[in-house]
């Protein structure tokens, strides 16, 4: 027989909803802090992929989400990871993926760098066409600091200052001759082709005039006195000519951006991904670690043996992962394994084309969008 | 370059010439950050047109008051307007979108110059180390 008691149960006490005794006051309960800063990768699709901008947004539980500057200057952070002259991967924490996007939009198409734009054929017998040989050498990087340069408009002049003038002149003997980049001369006196005129008096008067007009040899300015300007790459092949054939040719080169035409762009690429984050929600030991470690193909889990003298997998290189999502297919597979990406954690790459280094790319790249706030604020005022 | 009632200074949009998603996106995001702001937005009204315009408004009423309006509106809600956190006058009044979106724009060039400084002393660290190590290797 049970006891009854007489006393009535002592009445519960009402909590809000919003009253969450068991969580930390001033600060996101655990689920809405992971839905704020990370992207969840499920099986099917990845969710909470967009961050939580506005400054109210979390105003009802009394937490404040603008972005204090100050917040931002202490929680900033940059870690080189790999650099060398071509390549460059570093790791930038706490920005958002609106500035960073930012910072790869313009290294892509807004940092400035010196291509061939005009080509004047004077001969060319071989199987390549003009419109074609033209194309091909314009995508030629030229490794010189084009901050040195000029952009040049459509009534400019060619000088020193704005135009770089390469000579291309190759005849085939006999045989089979391959024309690569390392044939491609700097005039640093600039064009030497004459202008031709049907008026001979104007010649007389004022002499043979050329297609630029150079004040000076680039060669004495004090950029290119130790490092000439030609290709980054000897090895690039321009045209392939048979027994008689032969080009010659003048290439400009001039100043211009990548959003004008791809062969301005400094980078091959540059790109970013986000951190990922693997965690194993529950033990996963014997034939299932040994299961998981060979499921996954970049090896992010590894395994170990316990005390209990068990293997148990975990997780060893998240930094690899390519979130595949092998690792949780299957119904089972994601009860124990979660895939994560961290939204303000950016792995960062750039790859440069050989103009300038990639360091110097993304500092100038930021530079830009400062120069774009600048002209914004100017144009206000 | 801004559109907007003169009688209503609290929302704006400012047409861009010559701009896109690279600066539209990174300001959206900087207005956002502002308490000030109760919406901001962009759009690229024609792909083949080269021009952005950012839309911010800020917080409403319109309505002149006094400080003794201030301490009927909080005591209405129940709240003191000094725990709320903004500024009463900015509270009611609304501030001019233009300062809001010119402080904006200065978040993000703060912003920028904080990211170079941070970066450059990143790199000037890794090549530090990598100098130690081809040191170690080639006595």
């Amino acid at each position: 027989m049970s006891c009854i008691t007489s006393e009535a149960p002592p009445p519960k006490p009402k909590i809000s909803a919003l009253d969450m005794p068991d969580v930390p006051m001033g600060r996101l309960p655990p689920h809405l802090e992971r839905q704020r800063t990370r992207v969840l990768c499920n099986s099917d699709a990845p969710t909470h992929t967009e961050s939580v901008l506005s400054s109210g947004a979390y105003a009802s539980m009394e937490l404040d989400n603008s972005g204090l500057l100050g917040h931002f200057k202490d929680n900033f952070e940059v870690d080189v990871i790999r650099l060398n002259e071509d390549e460059m991967e570093f790791d930038m924490i706490g920005i958002d993926a609106s500035v960073a996007n930012a910072f790869r939009r313009i290294l892509i198409a807004e940092v400035p760098t010196m291509a061939i734009e005009k080509v004047l054929i004077a001969n060319n017998t071989s199987v390549v066409q003009d419109e074609v040989l033209a194309h091909r050498l314009g995508l030629i990087p030229i490794k010189v600091d084009p901050r040195v340069f000029d952009y040049i408009s459509e009534n400019d002049t060619p000088n020193e200052k704005n135009t770089i003038v390469f000579k291309l002149h190759v005849r085939c003997t006999h045989g089979r001759l391959t024309v690569k980049s390392d044939e491609l001369q700097w005039l640093p006196h600039g064009s030497g082709f004459l202008v031709e005129t049907e008026n001979p008096q104007l010649i007389q008067k004022s002499g043979s005039k050329t297609y630029t007009s150079f004040g000076r040899s680039q060669a004495e300015m004090s950029d290119f006195e130790s490092n000439p300007i030609g290709p980054k790459h000897e090895d690039i092949i321009i045209a392939k000519l048979g027994t008689g054939q032969e080009i010659e040719l003048e290439a400009h080169a001039v100043k211009g951006m990548g959003k004008t035409h791809a062969k301005w762009s400094p980078v091959a690429t540059a790109w970013y991904r986000m951190l990922p984050e693997v965690e194993l929600l529950e033990d996963v030991e014997d034939v299932l670690a040994e299961e998981l470690k060979q499921k996954c193909p970049v090896k992010v889990f590894d395994i170990e043996d316990t005390l209990e003298g068990k293997k148990k997998a975990f997780v060893a290189n998240p930094r690899a992962c390519t979130l595949c999502r092998e690792c949780i297919r299957g119904e089972e597979w994601q009860k124990r394994v979660a895939l994560r990406r961290v939204k303000d954690h950016f792995i960062f790459t750039i790859e440069s084309t050989g103009a300038l280094p990639p360091e110097v790319l993304f500092t100038e790249a930021v530079k830009i969008l400062e120069d774009k706030c600048e002209r914004v604020l100017s144009e206000l005022s | 370059m801004e559109h907007g009632s003169i009688n209503d200074v609290k929302s704006a949009t400012f047409s861009l010439a010559d701009e896109d998603h690279t600066l539209a996106n990174s300001v959206r995001f900087t207005l956002n950050q502002d308490p000030r702001v109760t919406f901001c937005g962009y759009s690229i009204p024609h792909p083949t047109d080269a021009k952005v315009n950012i839309r911010v408004q800020t917080t409403e009423a319109s309505i002149y008051c006094s400080e003794h309006l201030i301490v009927l509106v909080a005591d209405q809600f129940h709240c003191n307007h000094e725990v709320v956190g903004f500024k009463p006058t900015s509270l009611v009044l609304g501030d001019p979108a233009k300062e809001v979106f010119t402080d904006a724009l200065q978040d993000l060039i703060f912003m920028c110059g904080h990211v170079r400084e941070t970066f450059d002393e990143a790199v000037d660290k890794c090549r530090k180390s990598n100098s130690g190590n081809a040191m170690d290797i080639k006595p």
